[in-house]
C-alpha cells in the first residue's frame, strides 16, 4: 500500500522475549527508554513554555504598551490540520501495535500509511503557520512591533521547531518500520506517537492563551 | 548497523574501529566523561588565571601587568587593567566557573563516567544524544572565548547578565556588543546540552539498572546525580527561553527586559515598556538551582567515598536521600533571595526568606551525616578522605554566613560586598572543587588504571584547604567592614585601609594556584606513570570496583552484574562472601568476589 517493493522478506526466525525489553538482565523497566526520555522531553518543553507564559503574563503587566490584535484565521485551520495528523498516527500506531509480536513482518506494513499522512499532515501545519506569519507581517506586525506580537512569534516559532523536530523523529521511526528484517520497532512509534500527541496539546495551550492574551 | 536478527536495545552500541570513533567522537560515556573532565581542566585553568588578574590588579591597580595589553590593547593599555575590562573580567571568570567547571565537572563529567557502570548498565540510555550533549558544551564554551578576541572583549554584566545592562547592546560599554550576544548564544547552547546530558542521566538510571538494582540499592552518587539531573531539567528549561528572549532583544529590536525612556550613552534607547526585573526572575530561578546543580554531585560523591575510609556505613542513608530531595525541592522557592535589593516588594522578601532559612535544615542535617559517619571511626587517612573533610569543613564555613544573608534586613547591607563573594565561594565553589578533588583522587585509578601519588596529593590537600581559607575567610570581615564588591580598585578613603588585606588575599590566592600545579602534575603523571591500579584500590563495596580499571568498553565484559547488597555494607565482620570488612554490591552470598 505504500509502494514497498522489496523483494520477500527472509524468515525472520522469532525472537525470544518481547522485543521491546531493553535488555535480558534488567528488572522489568517501568518503561521503556525512549518512552521515559519522551516523558523527560515533555516535562521539560513544558517548563520552558510555562517560563514563557509567566514572561508573558509579567510583560503585559509592566507597561501600557501592550497591542491586542486579531489572531489569523488560518491559525484555526492550521489547528485542524494538526489534530487530524495526530489522529493519522494514532490510527497507524493501533494497527501496527496489533501486529502479533515476533511474527514475520510483511512487506509494506499495514498501517504506514497513517506516518506519511501525519507528515504530509505536520509539513502542512508548519507550512500553514509561516502563512500566517506573513498575513501578520502584512498588516504591519512584526516581531519588533508590539509586547504581544513579539510573544506571538517565540511562541508560534518555538513550538514550529518542536514540530518539526517530531517530523524528523517520524521520518526516523519511519525508516525503521519499512526495513523488511527486525522486530517492529513499537517502542519508537509509541515514543513518537506521545511526543507528536503532545505536540498538539501543547498546540491548543498556546492557541488558548494566544487567543485571550494578544 | 544493527545486525537484522538481533533485538536492538537502545544503548547497545558495537565496540568503535579506528581514532576517531574511539577517542574523539566515541559514543561511549566512559570516553565521554572524561572529555567532559578535560574541559573543565581548561576552564579552570582559564578561570583561575582570569581571577589571579582580578586580585593582581586589586592589590595593586597601578602595576601594569606584562603580556596584558596584547589579550587587549583597549582594556588594559599599557597591562593595566581598565574598570570595564576588570568588570569583563570578572564576568567571563563567573560564567566559566560557574558552567563550565562547576557543572561540567562534578555532574557531567563524573556522572557520565560512573553514573551507568555504579547502576550496572552498559552505557548511558542514549549514547548518540551524550555525544551531542558533550559538543554541544564544547562548541559552547568555544563561542563563549571568542568573546576575548571579537569585538570589544567579553561582556562586563557579570555571570547574571542583569537587564538592561545585558539588553541593550553596545552603547551599554565595551564588550556590550559583540561579546554579550555571544554570551547569550553560548549559554542558550550550554542549556540545550545539559537538558540532553541530564534526560539521559534519568531515563539511565530509571530504565538501565541491573538485575538487583533497586532505587534503594543506587550508591549516593547516583542518587545525587540522578536529583541533579531532575533539578537541571527543570532550570535549564527555563534558562534557555530566557536567554532566547535576552538575543531577541539585542538583535530583533524586541522590548522583553529594556524600559521605556532608558537613555545609556546619552542616546535615547529605542525600546517600550520591558521589565528588567523579569529577566532577574527568570534568571534567578534557574540560578539558585543552579548552585545545588553544582553542589549535590559533591553531596554524592562525599557520600559515596566517606563511608568507604571511615570503614563504617554512612549514618542514615535514607534520611541522606530524603534531604537530597528537599533540597532539590526547596531549591525552587529560594530565588527571590538574590533579588532582596532589586526593588520588589518587601513582602515577596519575607516569603522567599522562609525557604531560604528552612533550606538550610536539610543541608545541616546532610552535614551531621557525615559527621556522624566519621565519629569514632578508624578513618583511612588518604587523599581523598582529607578532602571529603575539607568539603564538610569549607560547606559549613560558607554555609554559616549563608544564615546572615538569608534574612533581608541583613542582606540590605551586605548583598553588595565581599561578604557575598566570600560566602558563595566558600559554599558552591570551593566545596564543589573539593568534591571534584575528592572524586579525582577516589577514582582516578579506575578511569586510568593507575594509582595517583598519595605524598603529591596530601601536600595538595594540605596547601589548598590553609589556601582557599586565607583567601576567603578575610572576604567577610572586608564585607562586613563594608566593603563593596565589583569594584576595580578601593580608592575611596574608607576604603584604603582595606587594600593591605586585599594584597594578602591576593598573594594567598597566587600561591593556592600555583599549589595546584601539584594537582595537574599528579593527574598527568597517573595517565602515563606511577603504580597500576587494582580492581578495587580502597576496598569500596559498589559496583565500579567490580571490574577492571579501567573498564572494558561494555564496563562488565560482556556479563552484566547481579546486585545482592546495598552500598553502605561496610564494617559488615563475618558476613558470607565478604573478604575483609566489607560486602560488595555485587557480591552473592555464596561466593566473595574474584
Amino acid at each position: 500500500m505504500t509502494g514497498n517493493a522489496t523483494p520477500p522478506p527472509p524468515i525472520v526466525p522469532p525472537v525470544a522475549g518481547p522485543p521491546t525489553a531493553s535488555r535480558s538482565t534488567t528488572e522489568p523497566p517501568p518503561l521503556a527508554p525512549a518512552q521515559t526520555g519522551v516523558l523527560l522531553a515533555i516535562g521539560t518543553i513544558c517548563m520552558s513554555f510555562a517560563a514563557l507564559t509567566s514572561a508573558m503574563v509579567v510583560r503585559q503587566g509592566a507597561a501600557p504598551d501592550w497591542r491586542h490584535f486579531h489572531l489569523p484565521y488560518l491559525l484555526y485551520l492550521n489547528t485542524l490540520v494538526l489534530l487530524a495528523s495526530s489522529g493519522t498516527l494514532e490510527w497507524s500506531r493501533r494497527r501496527i501495535a496489533a501486529v502479533p509480536v515476533g511474527a514475520a513482518r510483511l512487506p509494506g506494513l499495514d498501517g504506514l500509511a497513517g506516518v506519511y499522512f501525519t507528515l504530509v499532515l505536520g509539513l502542512l501545519f508548519v507550512t500553514g503557520q509561516v502563512i500566517a506569519w506573513r498575513q501578520l507581517a502584512a498588516q504591519g506586525l512584526f516581531l519588533a512591533t508590539a509586547p504581544s506580537s513579539a510573544f506571538f512569534y517565540v511562541f508560534t516559532a518555538l513550538h514550529g521547531l518542536h514540530v518539526l523536530g517530531g517530523l524528523v523523529a517520524l521520518v526516523y521511526v519511519l525508516r525503521r518500520l519499512r526495513r523488511i528484517a527486525g522486530p517492529v520497532p513499537r517502542v519508537a512509534l509509541r515514543a513518537a506517537a506521545l511526543y507528536w500527541h503532545f505536540m498538539g496539546a501543547l498546540w491548543l495551550y498556546l492557541l488558548a492563551i494566544l487567543a485571550t492574551r494578544v | 548497523m544493527s545486525h537484522p536478527t538481533t533485538v536492538a536495545a537502545p544503548h547497545h552500541h558495537a565496540p568503535p574501529q579506528g581514532f576517531l570513533r574511539t577517542h574523539v567522537f566515541s559514543l561511549d560515556h566512559k570516553v565521554i566523561g572524561k572529555q567532559y573532565l578535560d574541559l573543565a581542566l581548561v576552564a579552570v585553568c582559564i578561570g583561575m588565571l582570569l581571577s589571579w588578574l582580578m586580585r593582581f590588579h586589586l592589590a595593586w591597580p597601578e602595576t601594569p601587568i606584562p603580556g596584558l595589553a596584547k589579550l587587549s590593547p583597549n582594556g588594559a593599555a599599557g597591562g593595566v587593567i581598565t574598570p570595564e575590562y576588570y568588570l569583563a573580567l570578572m564576568t567571563m571568570h563567573g560564567t566559566i566557573m560557574v558552567f563550565f567547571v562547576l557543572t561540567t565537572a562534578p555532574f557531567a563529567g563524573f556522572g557520565n563516567y560512573f553514573l551507568p557502570i555504579q547502576v550496572g548498565a552498559e552505557d548511558m540510555a542514549f549514547p548518540r544524544i551524550n555525544m551531542m550533549s558533550f559538543w554541544v558544551t564544547l562548541v559552547a564554551f568555544l563561542v563563549l572565548i571568542s568573546g576575548f578576541f571579537v569585538g570589544d572583549g567579553p561582556p562586563l554584566s557579570g555571570w547574571t547578565a542583569y537587564a538592561p545592562l545585558s539588553a541593550v547592546g553596545k552603547d551599554a560599554g565595551p564588550g556590550q556588543g559583540v561579546g554579550q550576544t555571544l554570551w547569550a548564544v553560548s549559554i542558550t547552547l550550554f542549556c540545550v546540552a545539559q537538558l540532553l546530558g541530564a534526560l539521559n542521566f534519568i531515563t539511565t538510571t530509571l530504565d538501565l539498572r541491573t538485575k538487583g538494582m533497586s532505587l534503594a540499592r543506587m550508591p549516593y552518587s547516583t542518587w545525587a546525580w540522578f536529583i541533579t539531573s531532575v533539578i537541571g531539567l527543570i532550570a535549564f528549561a527555563v534558562l534557555m527561553p530566557a536567554c532566547i528572549l535576552l538575543i531577541l532583544d539585542r538583535v530583533a529590536g524586541t522590548s522583553f527586559f529594556i524600559p521605556a525612556g532608558l537613555v545609556i550613552s546619552d542616546r535615547l534607547q529605542p525600546h517600550s515598556g520591558g521589565s528588567p526585573l523579569l529577566w532577574q526572575h527568570l534568571f534567578w530561578f534557574f540560578g539558585h538551582p543552579e548552585v545545588y546543580i553544582a553542589i549535590l554531585p559533591g553531596f554524592g560523591i562525599i557520600s559515596h567515598i566517606l563511608p568507604a575510609f571511615a570503614r563504617k556505613p554512612l549514618l542514615g542513608p535514607r534520611v541522606l536521600i530524603a534531604c537530597l530531595v528537599a533540597i532539590a525541592f526547596l531549591s525552587y522557592t529560594v530565588w527571590g533571595h538574590h533579588m532582596f535589593l532589586s526593588g520588589m516588594n518587601p513582602f515577596s522578601a519575607t516569603l522567599f526568606s522562609v525557604p531560604t532559612l528552612i533550606i538550610t535544615i536539610p543541608a545541616t542535617i546532610v552535614t551531621l551525616l557525615w559527621i556522624g559517619t566519621v565519629y569514632g571511626a578508624n578513618l583511612r587517612f588518604t587523599t581523598p578522605a582529607l578532602f571529603c573533610l575539607g568539603f564538610v569543613s569549607v560547606f559549613v564555613s560558607g554555609g554559616i554566613s549563608g544564615f546572615f544573608l538569608a534574612q533581608p534586613s541583613i542582606d540590605t547591607y551586605l548583598h553588595g560586598t565581599y561578604f557575598v563573594v566570600g560566602h558563595f565561594h566558600f559554599v558552591m565553589g570551593v566545596a564543589a572543587m573539593f568534591g571534584i578533588f575528592a572524586g579525582t583522587y577516589f577514582w582516578a585509578p579506575k578511569m586510568f588504571g593507575r594509582m595517583m601519588n598519595e605524598t603529591l596529593g596530601k601536600w595538595h590537600f594540605w596547601l589548598t584547604f590553609i589556601g582557599v581559607y586565607c583567601v576567603f575567610m578575610p572576604m567577610h570581615y572586608l564585607g562586613l567592614a563594608g566593603n563593596v564588591r565589583r569594584y576595580s580598585a578601593f580608592t575611596d578613603d574608607y576604603l584604603k585601609p582595606m587594600i593591605p588585606l586585599h594584597q594578602f588575599i591576593t598573594i594567598a590566592a597566587l600561591c593556592t594556584g600555583v599549589a595546584q600545579l601539584l594537582f595537574l602534575f599528579n593527574l598527568v603523571r597517573a595517565r602515563f606513570r606511577g603504580p597500576k591500579a587494582p580492581d578495587n584500590p580502597w576496598e569500596a563495596t559498589t559496583l565500579e570496583w567490580s571490574t577492571t580499571s579501567p573498564p572494558p568498553f561494555d564496563n562488565f565484559g560482556g556479563r552484566p552484574p547481579v546486585v545482592h547488597h546495598g552500598p553502605n555494607e561496610y564494617g559488615a565482620t563475618g558476613a558470607t562472601g565478604a573478604t575483609g570488612d566489607y560486602v560488595m554490591q555485587a557480591s552473592p552470598q555464596s561466593a566473595g568476589p574474584a
